[in-house]
C-alpha cells in the first residue's frame, strides 16, 4: 500500500480584496498517496489552480489542515515553505516560465541554486539526467528564445525533475501548445508516472484530464466528484498514431 | 546559494540589458572620476603651491611688523601698514650671538614705479634691502655685483636688475654701468641677476634691488622695514631661533610681560603648514561636492533598480517557486546593484586615473612643477564606496523584490 503524500481536511481558501472576502474555496477534504496520476479538473474560476497552488506551498490556506508526507504544513515559515519547495515538489506552469535568453542547461540548474543543504551531490550530472529524460540532450546548449513552445516545456519538465522531487504539480501544461507538442509532454509525464513520481495536473480539459488515473473535479470551490479514470488515454500510444 | 553563483546570477541578469546597465553606471562612473580628479589634480595644486614656498628655502623665518595671530594673516598682508620694525632690529638679532642659529638676516621695504633707460621705459617694482639678500635668498647675480655693506651706508644710488627688467630696458645693450631712472631718481647699474623663475608666486626676474637705506630715505621717505628674514643653520632649530627672534625684540622694544608682541615671526614651515591645510580643505570640499554626484547617480541606481523588479516580477516569482527564499532574492538584487556600482567605481577610477595624468603632463609641458599624485588610499575608498552606494541604493528594490508574493509575482503581467 504506499503511503499517502498529500492529505487536506476542511481545508479552504480566502481573499481578502479591500474589506471583500471571496470564499475560493471551502472544506476540501483530499488525499493522494504516492505515485499517483491525478487530475484536478474544473471550469475557469472553479478554485482549481488555487487548490494546485496551497498543495504546491506558493500559497497558504485561510482555515483546515494540510499534511504533506504526514507534517502539517500550516504553521510552516516562509523560509521552511521554500526548502519545501525546492526539495519535495516541482511545478510546470502552463506558460513555461523559462528564464529568457538563458541556455536549456542554467533553466534546468535554477532549482538547484537554492538547494543549500547540497541534497543533490552532483548537480551537473542530475541537470543532464534531467535534460535527457526529456529528450533534449541535443538543445543543452541552446538559450531558452531559440526553442519551440513544445522543447520549452519540456524544459521545464525537466527543471521540475532536477531536484527530485516527491511529486510535480502541472498547472495546465499543454495549455500553450499545439496537440502534438501537448501529445509529446503528456507522454513526458505518463512516462514520469509510471516510474513512480507523483503527479498533480490541473486542467479544464476533459481530454488532458483523462491522461491521468484519477480525476477530481472542482466545482465552486468545493470537490464534486473524485473518480478512477476507466479508460485512460495513453500519449505514447497517441504519438505512435502521429508518426 | 553561495555567492558566486549569486554574483553570476547578478551578471547574467545585467547583461541582458546591457545598454541600460551602462546607462546605470555612468552616473557612477562620472561621480568615482570627478572624485579622483579633484584629489589628484589637488594634491598636484598642493605640490605645485607647496614646492613654491619651499623653493624659497625651508630654513627662513619671516619677520613682520604688526601683531598677529599665531595661525592668522599678519596686518601687512592685510594692507595694514605697520611701523613697528626696524632695520636695526633686525641687524641687532646677528649681534652678540643674540640669535645663535641665525646665518644672515636682511630687510626689505618695496615700492613700485616707472624704470627708464633713454627711451625704454618698464613698470616695475623695487625692492629696499641688504647686501645681505642673495645670501639669504641664496642666488648669485649673474652678471656683475649685488651691491655692498658700504653703498648700503653710504645711501648709493646703486641697483641690481632682475634678467626680464634687464631684458626690457636694454635688449641687447650691456647694462652695466648704465644709468636708469627709477621714478625720477638715477641709479647705476651694478649687476644683473641670473633668470630665477618664479618663486613664492612672484616673478623674481621683473624686480629690482636697491640698497634699504636709499629707498627708505630717498624713494619712500620712511624709517621702517616692511618685512625681515632670518636664514638659519637648520631647519630643525627654527622652534628656538623663533624664540629668540621674539625675545630680542620684545627687549628692544621694551615690551612689558603683558604687553603683546608689536611684530609677528613666522618661519618658513608654518607657512608651509598653513598652505598644506588651505589646499587640503579645498580638495576635500570639492571632492565633497563632487561626491553629490555620487548621490545622485546611487538615486539613479534605486530607480532603475525599481524598475527592474517589477519587469522581473515574474522572474521572482520563479524562483520562490523553485526555492529561493526571500534573502535569495534580496542578495541576488543586492548584487546586481553592487556589481554595477562597483564596476561604474572601477571604470571611474581608471578614467579619473588617466585623466588625472593627462592634467599632470599638460601642466608640466607649460612649466609647471606639478606632480602626478595618486592617492590608493582614494582609490580604496573609491571603490568601498561604490559598493556602499550599490548596497544603501540597491537596498530598498531589492527589499520589495524579496517580499512579493510567489504566486501574485508569477500572476504578474
Amino acid at each position: 500500500m504506499e503511503k499517502t503524500l498529500i492529505k487536506t481536511v476542511h481545508l479552504c481558501k480566502d481573499y481578502d480584496n479591500d474589506g471583500v472576502i471571496t470564499k475560493v474555496l471551502h472544506q476540501v477534504d483530499l488525499e493522494i498517496k504516492s505515485g499517483e496520476f491525478v487530475a484536478i479538473m474544473g471550469p475557469s474560476g472553479s478554485g482549481k489552480s488555487t487548490l494546485m497552488h496551497i498543495l504546491g506551498f506558493l500559497e497558504r490556506l485561510s482555515c483546515g489542515q494540510y499534511f504533506f508526507d504526514g507534517q502539517d504544513s500550516s504553521k510552516l515559515t516562509d523560509d521552511e515553505l521554500a526548502v519545501i519547495r525546492n526539495e519535495k515538489v516541482g511545478f510546470i506552469f502552463q506558460s513555461f516560465n523559462l528564464l529568457p535568453k538563458t541556455s536549456v542547461y542554467d533553466n534546468v540548474r535554477l532549482p538547484l541554486l537554492y538547494d543549500d543543504k547540497k541534497r543533490i551531490k552532483n548537480h551537473n550530472d542530475a541537470i543532464k539526467e534531467a535534460i535527457m529524460a526529456v529528450g533534449l540532450y541535443h538543445r543543452i546548449g541552446n538559450l531558452s528564445n531559440q526553442l519551440s513552445g513544445g522543447e520549452k516545456q519540456r524544459v521545464a519538465i525537466a527543471r521540475a525533475l532536477v531536484t527530485r522531487p516527491e511529486v510535480i504539480f502541472a498547472d495546465e501544461p499543454t495549455g500553450n501548445l499545439d496537440s502534438k507538442s501537448g501529445k509529446l509532454v503528456m507522454e513526458i509525464l505518463q512516462d514520469l508516472n509510471e516510474k513512480g513520481k507523483t503527479i498533480v495536473l490541473v486542467t479544464h480539459e476533459k481530454y488532458t484530464a483523462e491522461h491521468a488515473r484519477r480525476i477530481i473535479k472542482v466545482v465552486d470551490g468545493s470537490i464534486s466528484d473524485d473518480f478512477e479514470v476507466k479508460q485512460r488515454l495513453l500519449a505514447k500510444e497517441e504519438n505512435d498514431l502521429i508518426k | 546559494m553561495d555567492w558566486k553563483s549569486t554574483i553570476r546570477i547578478a551578471y547574467i541578469g545585467l547583461k541582458t540589458k546591457k545598454s541600460r546597465t551602462f546607462m546605470t553606471m555612468l552616473g557612477i562612473i562620472i561621480g568615482i572620476a570627478s572624485v579622483i580628479i579633484i584629489i589628484s589634480v589637488g594634491s598636484g595644486a598642493q605640490s605645485l603651491i607647496l614646492n613654491q614656498v619651499k623653493s624659497m628655502g625651508s630654513n627662513l623665518i619671516g619677520v613682520m611688523p604688526g601683531a598677529s595671530e599665531e595661525a592668522g594673516p599678519p596686518p601687512s598682508a592685510m594692507g595694514i601698514v605697520e611701523t613697528s620694525l626696524k632695520g636695526a632690529d633686525m641687524d641687532s638679532l646677528l649681534e652678540n650671538n643674540n640669535v645663535p642659529n641665525a646665518v644672515a638676516v636682511t630687510y626689505e621695504n618695496r615700492g613700485v614705479g616707472t624704470l627708464q633707460w633713454r627711451e625704454n621705459k618698464y613698470d616695475g617694482t623695487f625692492i629696499g634691502t641688504t647686501a645681505s639678500y642673495p645670501e639669504v635668498h641664496d642666488f648669485e647675480v649673474g652678471r656683475g655685483r649685488f651691491f655692498n655693506k658700504d653703498e648700503e651706508k653710504d645711501l648709493a644710488r646703486v641697483v641690481v636688475l632682475g634678467a626680464d627688467v634687464a631684458q626690457e630696458l636694454f635688449g641687447n645693450n650691456d647694462p652695466l654701468n648704465q644709468n636708469i631712472k627709477i621714478k625720477k631718481e638715477e641709479f647705476r647699474v651694478v649687476g644683473v641677476i641670473v633668470k630665477r623663475g618664479t618663486v613664492t608666486f612672484q616673478n623674481q626676474d621683473s624686480l629690482v634691488f636697491i640698497p634699504s637705506s636709499t629707498c627708505q630715505k630717498i624713494m619712500l621717505g620712511i624709517d621702517y622695514v616692511s618685512l625681515g628674514r632670518v636664514k638659519i643653520d637648520v631647519e630643525e632649530n627654527t622652534k628656538q631661533a623663533v624664540e629668540d627672534i621674539k625675545r630680542v625684540l620684545r627687549e628692544r622694544h621694551s615690551l612689558d610681560k603683558d604687553e603683546p608682541d608689536d611684530f609677528s615671526v613666522r618661519a618658513q614651515t608654518q607657512a608651509i603648514e598653513i598652505f598644506s591645510s588651505i589646499t587640503d580643505s579645498l580638495t576635500y570640499f570639492l571632492a565633497a561636492i563632487a561626491a553629490i554626484s555620487l548621490l545622485v547617480g546611487g538615486i539613479g541606481i534605486m530607480n532603475i533598480m525599481l524598475v527592474a523588479v517589477v519587469e522581473r516580477t515574474r522572474e521572482v516569482g520563479l524562483r520562490k517557486a523553485l526555492g529561493a527564499k526571500n534573502r535569495n532574492i534580496l542578495s541576488q538584487f543586492l548584487a546586481e546593484s553592487v556589481v554595477v556600482t562597483l564596476s561604474g567605481g572601477v571604470v571611474g577610477v581608471i578614467f579619473g586615473v588617466i585623466f588625472s595624468f593627462l592634467v599632470s603632463v599638460v601642466a608640466r609641458q607649460l612649466g609647471y612643477e606639478w606632480d602626478f599624485v595618486i592617492s590608493y588610499v582614494a582609490i580604496f575608498l573609491s571603490c568601498a564606496i561604490s559598493i556602499l552606494i550599490g548596497l544603501v541604493f540597491g537596498v530598498y528594490p531589492a527589499r520589495k523584490a524579496a517580499k512579493l508574493n510567489p504566486i501574485e509575482a508569477l500572476r504578474y503581467e
